[in-house]
């Protein structure tokens, strides 16, 4: 949908028309219902966040950007919705990252094992099992990274849009993409294989 | 570990701390996310790079790595991974009814 639609049924919103509120939410549920799902991996949480989300943006209408895509806009909404879920969800205390994080000898000299890569990331995403697995060891990573990697890596936010919903600095949003990607490589190592 | 491959990393290791424009696999690590997001100046990149050239342990680190990022995002694209992907119209119509109500 591209801007001028965009502004056109906008427009129509604020004259109160339901037919274009229904153009709306037919056409953005599907991606806010996904990014939903991928933060909360709840079905009825994710199902909850996307009608807080139109709900919060259709009160706030008027604060609309007009320069902005209205789906941008959503996709943003639908984030801070999912957020909040999580936020409200009771605090456990995160596991530390560390025994996940790469070692160093005493030089500064990496110790890992060496892997080598049996299957392509293309033959890997072919088979459900395997699609299981990088999920869930996703979704094994304590939420304040797993957070930042959603938002950065699947979501594609820019460091920026990520430290303002996160309320962090750009450098912690840095730091724990890092950590989090190092933590998830060590987490899928049954996908390499040691040489 | 045996007795040569524990020298060769002693040696690596003396390299690395000592020689000019080398630097160690820590200091490699805290430049990943910068280079991979080019955000290294041209000086910290060749100085990446000569690393990445000296340092097998390095450069298999850094495929897993791009590996790892490149499946994250591939992963929830794939039509095989197990993610709901309808849309329920019950969601669609208590989104319609909250708005009325």
């Amino acid at each position: 949908m591209d801007l001028l639609a965009d502004l056109e049924l906008i427009a129509a919103l604020r004259r109160g028309d339901d037919r274009a509120y229904e153009l709306i939410v037919r056409e953005h549920t599907p991606r806010m219902l996904t990014t939903a799902r991928r933060l909360l991996n709840d079905e009825a949480e994710a199902q909850d966040s996307v009608q807080d989300a139109f709900l919060n943006a259709f009160r706030g209408i008027d604060r609309f950007e007009e320069n902005a895509a209205l789906g941008t806009w959503l996709h943003r909404i639908v984030i801070n919705a999912a957020l909040q879920k999580l936020r409200t969800r009771r605090r456990q205390a995160e596991e530390s990252l560390d025994p996940l994080l790469p070692e160093f000898d005493e030089n500064g000299c990496r110790l890992e094992p060496s892997w080598k890569f049996p299957q392509s990331v293309e033959q890997i995403v072919q088979q459900r099992h395997l699609c299981e697995l990088v999920i869930s060891k996703i979704q094994e990573l304590p939420e304040s990274y797993r957070a930042v990697l959603l938002l950065r890596d699947i979501e594609e936010l820019d460091t920026r849009e990520v430290a303002d919903i996160l309320d962090i600095s750009t450098g912690a949003v840095k730091t724990r993409l890092h950590r989090a990607r190092a933590a998830l490589k060590k987490l899928l190592h049954p996908l390499w294989e040691e040489l | 570990m045996s007795f040569a491959k524990r020298l060769m990393r002693k040696a690596k290791g003396w390299m690395l701390n000592r020689v000019h424009r080398m630097i160690t696999c820590v200091e490699f690590e805290n430049f990943i996310l910068a280079y991979l997001d080019g955000e290294l100046d041209a000086r910290k990149k060749v100085i990446f790079e000569l690393h990445l050239k000296v340092c097998h342990e390095c450069r298999n680190y850094l495929e897993a790595y791009r590996r790892t990022v490149s499946l994250g995002k591939a992963v929830f694209e794939s039509p095989h991974a197990p993610l709901p992907r309808n849309v329920p119209e019950d969601l669609v119509q208590a989104i319609l009814r909250a708005r009325s109500s």
